[in-house]
């Protein structure tokens, strides 16, 4: 193995780890070792990444609806509410995603929780909040087993 | 879903990530009660089963530089859709795949799926390619760029009953 220029650890940490995380008692340690350098190193870079936002955690990705439900909502809200609205919307803790898309369905948002009940309950208060009808877009059927992010560096 | 106590405990003290030392599932174990060895295993089981998706670094798209994220979707007839989304999904820029319900009139689309890319155009041209490989010309078909992005972070499941409000520390798509 070649010993990683600085430039390219960072690349191989996001190349290599976002799905093979070492399940040993030092995971850190060991990704280390595959990459050739020090375990410091990997936990500085890691932690930069972190604050920088490009790493939101090292940890699992839960399959969706397998613990609790969760729920795809998409709301047609007018342009100039759009911020308001969705910022009612994020108040409410069991939203983990909004995001405003170029459709004239323009709010899209995602709805976690214990069960489907509690999903429904939110969904039903943020309707009679804003007044919009909510569009329910459950998962039906998932077709990829999420493999993480193949990155080009270019 | 039947989750053991011990496995509800564990996914709810590891769902928003691991702290970055040396003994990561140690100080996890600390902190609910649980032998190191007992945590690796749990989570070795969890992953067998498909209760965790993944374990790795997860990363946030738009900071890594991928700010052209389209949700694609298509009205694919019900009897195809595992078909082309196994076709779709051998394109490498399609990240998820997933079959919805349509709610007609507002939205005759039952096949959604991600394509994240550096810019838009680049975006388009994988759509493009994507049609012409996947045979979907034809297809009855609407492209959602993101435009503002309100809110994104971790998906919280409330695993136990908790006292103090849960931590949103943590960011990452998820896909309900």
């Amino acid at each position: 193995m070649n010993t990683p220029a600085p430039a390219s650890l960072e690349r191989r940490l996001l190349d290599e780890f976002q799905r093979a995380l070492p399940l040993t008692p030092t995971p850190f340690a060991d990704m280390a070792a595959t990459l050739g350098v020090e375990e410091q190193e990997v936990l500085a870079r890691l932690a930069s990444l972190q604050a920088d936002g490009v790493v939101s955690r090292v940890g699992p990705v839960l399959a969706p609806n397998r613990i609790g439900a969760s729920l795809l909502a998409a709301m047609s809200v007018p342009v100039a509410e759009l911020e308001s609205v969705a910022e009612m919307i994020n108040s409410f803790p069991e939203v983990n995603h909004n995001y405003e898309r170029e459709h004239r369905l323009n709010l899209w948002f995602v709805v976690t929780g214990r069960d489907s009940t509690q999903v429904e309950e939110v969904l039903a208060r943020i309707e009679a909040r804003t007044g919009y009808r909510i569009l329910h877009l459950p998962m039906l059927e998932s077709f990829h087993v999420d493999l993480g992010f193949a990155l080009t560096w270019t | 879903m039947d989750l053991s106590a011990p496995d509800r405990r564990l996914l709810d003290a590891v769902q928003h990530g691991l702290p970055l030392e040396h003994r990561p599932f140690a100080a996890i174990g600390d902190g609910i009660g649980m032998e190191e060895a007992e945590v690796v295993a749990r989570l070795r089981n969890l992953l067998n089963s498909g209760i965790i998706k993944r374990m790795g670094i997860v990363v946030r798209h738009h900071e890594l530089g991928y700010r052209a994220n389209a949700m694609t979707v298509w009205d694919i007839p019900d009897e195809n859709v595992r078909e082309v989304a196994a076709r779709i999904l051998r394109n490498p820029a399609v990240t998820l795949c997933y079959r919805r319900p349509r709610r007609l009139p507002d939205w005759p689309y039952n096949l959604f799926c991600m394509i994240h890319g550096r810019r838009r155009e680049e975006v388009l041209g994988q759509i493009e390619a994507l049609k012409e490989s996947c045979d979907l010309q034809d297809c009855q078909h609407a492209v959602l760029f993101s435009k503002r992005r309100f809110k994104q972070c971790g998906a919280h499941y409330p695993l136990v009953p908790r006292t103090t409000a849960p931590h949103f520390a943590s960011a990452h798509a998820a896909h309900g």
